[in-house]
């Protein structure tokens, strides 16, 4: 087994190497925390199949690799840092087609970028005119009037950008801080008609007041990251983490692994700091949930083993269809002749299908020419007729019944991960109560809790095995995947029954024994079905019953 | 008028609504003072924000003759945002529409606060002089502008005789 690690491991090394190196370059320039690098580095070494490479960012390292962009460029166009910054912003940060762009044409890259004003066009032949327009000319005038709010109070202070579009600083600083706030914009356009002139940061700090100067860099960062593909923005609320993931930066990577990240913080991050003390903040970061979320889709959740595209399918699926379904699955039954959905609201079970015409039972779904008077009650049911009808209808309704197989236990495993607080509480009382009751210490009661850890892993695991299992074409393949998934499942609930029952002073013994036995039996069968599934993704080895994007179309089978 | 940097929100928030008060009355006044020709606004005595407009067709276009009643309302965070304009009177355009919504790219991502209420009825004025048929709001009305420019003229010529005769 270690063998095989080891090969898939080089593997995916191997494919990605080029990212890595550029990555712990980028690594090496923060000084910060370098001893928590090294120490999150450590276990990845011996990373799983199942696993991605990925690093955690904090806004701070964010804007130092900006920063680093911004000089670099500064560098190659020798233009000052803030028009540097204006450019690749308005480029999106692609730094190859922005240095292309500009040496073909600088004037007009700076002007695109609102880093440069157009030289003023109506007055062609005669150049002298100057190049400042009229507005500027009011400040020169005695008494500044602005040309927004028309305020001409004598202690009112122009401003401007390089364009000389003069107006209060009042009025700029609501534009601005309208623009931050309301609209969630970074480049502020100058407030006059037709202007494309940005405000630059310092313009932007000297405007507005210090939370949405805060607010802007936000904004930076967060478009800074997503114009980057090897990036994503942690989405847990007001957590302003980045991961990194060079593995799943492109879309066609997305079929053979599962890039389930963390961006390393934990819980609820604080509003503002300081309206935690100390003791919440670390139990925060101890308990609180941990911000897993998928690098590959929209999904803020483990979905390994199931690869993004299925994943979404079947939650899209899951929205239009479950509750529908089992609507239909338990108020109607289908005209044994034409599949017509019937429901009975009423009367006797003489029925008539309102679609073919077509009479029949209610009861034995046979045609009524066979019941005769007997419409009261049917005592026909192995009549022919009815066997056939009966026959007929269960085909028509396989599909359904197979949806609901599947919907159900992964429903019931979501709904057990939910119940997974009350079990962690639960638990944590019955540590208490084993440490008073027996001699066990602290530490050696632990086995508890982390069987509970591993039951909920196992259980999020075994939810998108359903998903996947739903969509797996019929075959050799589904029937090992499913072999897995029962062995994964029947441990699990071994283990689950096992700390659910009560403890016996005298048993606490032999029950540690079990439960960590179990515990590792199902970490073992945990790892077997996600290395299994994500090596078949790597082998491309999985097929289809419905098409999904980035894969082969299935191949047409028998129902 | 300005605020010291470091002024507590609550202070800031005032001080910004009142200042976009100020902006709104001072432009009232100004539109008072000196009228655009062709064109009305008067604010409503209990909401300054809510204007009424009239406008007429300009000369040359099927809308000639027509007075044409709108109604103006002023955002909250006008001049930052655009204001809120619309036909009242039924006029037969393509970048109009039944509800008279106006389609226009100075009232959605061209604002700019520079502009004022001023200017941006003149360009709806100029809008009715110069339709534009390639960015319909109107669908079916822009076809027939551009399938058979002097039949929509005649309809648009009718309905300003039905709707907007003085």
């Amino acid at each position: 087994m270690s063998s095989d690690y080891e090969f898939s491991d080089d593997d995916v090394d191997n494919v990605f190497d080029d990212e890595d190196i550029e990555m712990q370059d980028d690594d090496s320039d923060g000084d910060d925390g370098g001893d928590m690098d090294d120490f999150k580095v450590a276990p990845k070494t011996t990373r799983k199949a199942w696993e991605v490479q990925f690093d955690s960012l904090t806004q701070a390292s964010i804007e130092k690799l900006m920063e680093k962009d911004v000089e670099h460029i500064r560098g190659i166009l020798g233009v000052d840092e803030s028009k540097a910054g204006l450019l690749l912003r308005h480029n999106l940060w692609n730094k190859e087609r922005l240095i292309e762009q500009y040496m073909d044409n600088p004037d007009k890259t700076l002007i695109a970028a609102g880093a440069a004003m157009p030289e003023p066009e109506p007055p062609r032949p005669s150049r002298r005119p100057s190049r400042k327009p009229k507005a500027s000319a009011s400040p020169k005038s005695d008494t500044f009037v602005c040309s927004i709010c028309f305020d001409d109070a004598p202690d009112i202070t122009p401003l401007s950008l390089d364009c000389g579009h003069a107006a209060c600083s009042g009025c700029w600083s609501a534009y601005i801080t309208s623009k931050i706030r309301d609209e969630a914009e970074h480049a502020c356009r100058c407030m006059a008609e037709g202007c494309g002139l940005v405000a630059s940061d310092e313009f932007v700090r000297s405007a507005v007041d210090e939370d949405t100067y805060v607010r802007f860099e936000e904004l930076l960062v967060r478009h800074f990251v997503a114009c980057m593909p090897h990036l994503k923005f942690c989405p847990y609320p007001s957590c302003t983490n980045t991961v990194s993931c060079p593995g799943a930066a492109s879309k066609t990577s997305l079929t053979t692994v599962v890039p389930i990240v963390s961006c390393g913080a934990r819980g609820l991050a604080s509003t503002s700091s300081g309206s935690m003390t100390q003791s919440q903040e670390l139990t925060r970061q101890v308990t609180g949930k941990e911000h897993k979320f998928c690098f590959g889709c929209i999904i803020d959740s483990d979905h390994r083993p199931v690869v993004c595209g299925v994943a979404l399918l079947w939650l899209k699926k899951c929205r239009d269809d479950s509750e529908t379904a089992n609507w239909i699955k338990s108020n109607t039954k289908e005209c044994s002749k034409c599949m017509s959905t019937i429901e009975k609201n009423g009367g006797c079970n003489h029925m008539t299908c309102k679609k073919c015409k077509h009479e029949f039972c209610w009861v034995c779904m046979g045609p009524w020419s066979e019941h005769g008077t007997a419409w009261y009650s049917c005592n026909r049911y192995d009549e022919k007729g009815g066997v056939d009808a009966r026959d007929s209808q269960s085909k028509s309704r396989a599909s359904l019944e197979r949806y609901l197989h599947y919907y159900n236990r992964w429903a019931n495993h979501e709904q057990s991960a939910k119940l997974a607080l009350d079990l962690f509480a639960k638990t944590e009382k019955k540590m208490e109560e084993m440490q008073i009751t027996s001699a066990l210490t602290w530490i050696e009661v632990q086995f508890m809790k982390k069987a509970v850890e591993e039951v909920d892993k196992c259980r999020m695991t075994l939810k998108w095995t359903y998903a996947m299992a739903y969509y797996l074409a019929k075959g050799n393949q589904k029937d090992l995947f499913e072999d897995n998934q029962r062995d994964l499942e029947r441990a699990v609930e071994d283990l689950s029954e096992l700390l659910e029952s009560p403890i016996e002073p005298e048993n606490i013994p032999t029950l540690r024994q079990k439960v960590t036995d179990k515990t590792v039996y199902v970490q073992k069968r945990n790892s077997i079905v996600l290395e299994d599934t994500a090596e078949g993704f790597l082998e491309g080895r999985w097929a289809w019953n419905a098409t999904v994007e980035g894969f082969e179309d299935p191949v047409p089978q028998d129902p | 008028m300005s605020l010291p940097k470091a002024s507590p929100p609550h202070l800031r928030r005032a001080f910004v609504a009142v200042h976009r008060l100020t902006i709104v009355i001072s432009e009232t006044e100004r539109l008072v003072a000196d009228p655009v020709p062709g064109i009305t606004a008067a604010p409503h005595d209990d909401n300054l924000r809510y204007f009424d407009v009239t406008i007429q067709g300009p000369d040359g276009s099927p809308f000639q003759q027509g007075v044409f009643k709108l109604e103006l309302f002023l955002p909250e965070e006008y001049p930052m945002a655009p204001p809120k304009v619309r036909f009242l009177t039924k006029i037969y355009h393509p970048n109009i529409d039944k509800l008279g919504r106006i389609c226009l790219d100075i009232l959605k991502d061209k604002w700019s606060p520079a502009l004022q209420i001023r200017t941006v009825l003149l360009s709806i004025q100029a809008l009715l002089s110069a339709p534009n048929p390639d960015d319909p709001l109107a669908p079916d009305v822009a076809k027939h502008y551009k399938e058979n420019e002097a039949d929509a003229h005649r309809v648009s010529r009718e309905w300003t005789q039905l709707y907007a005769s003085k």
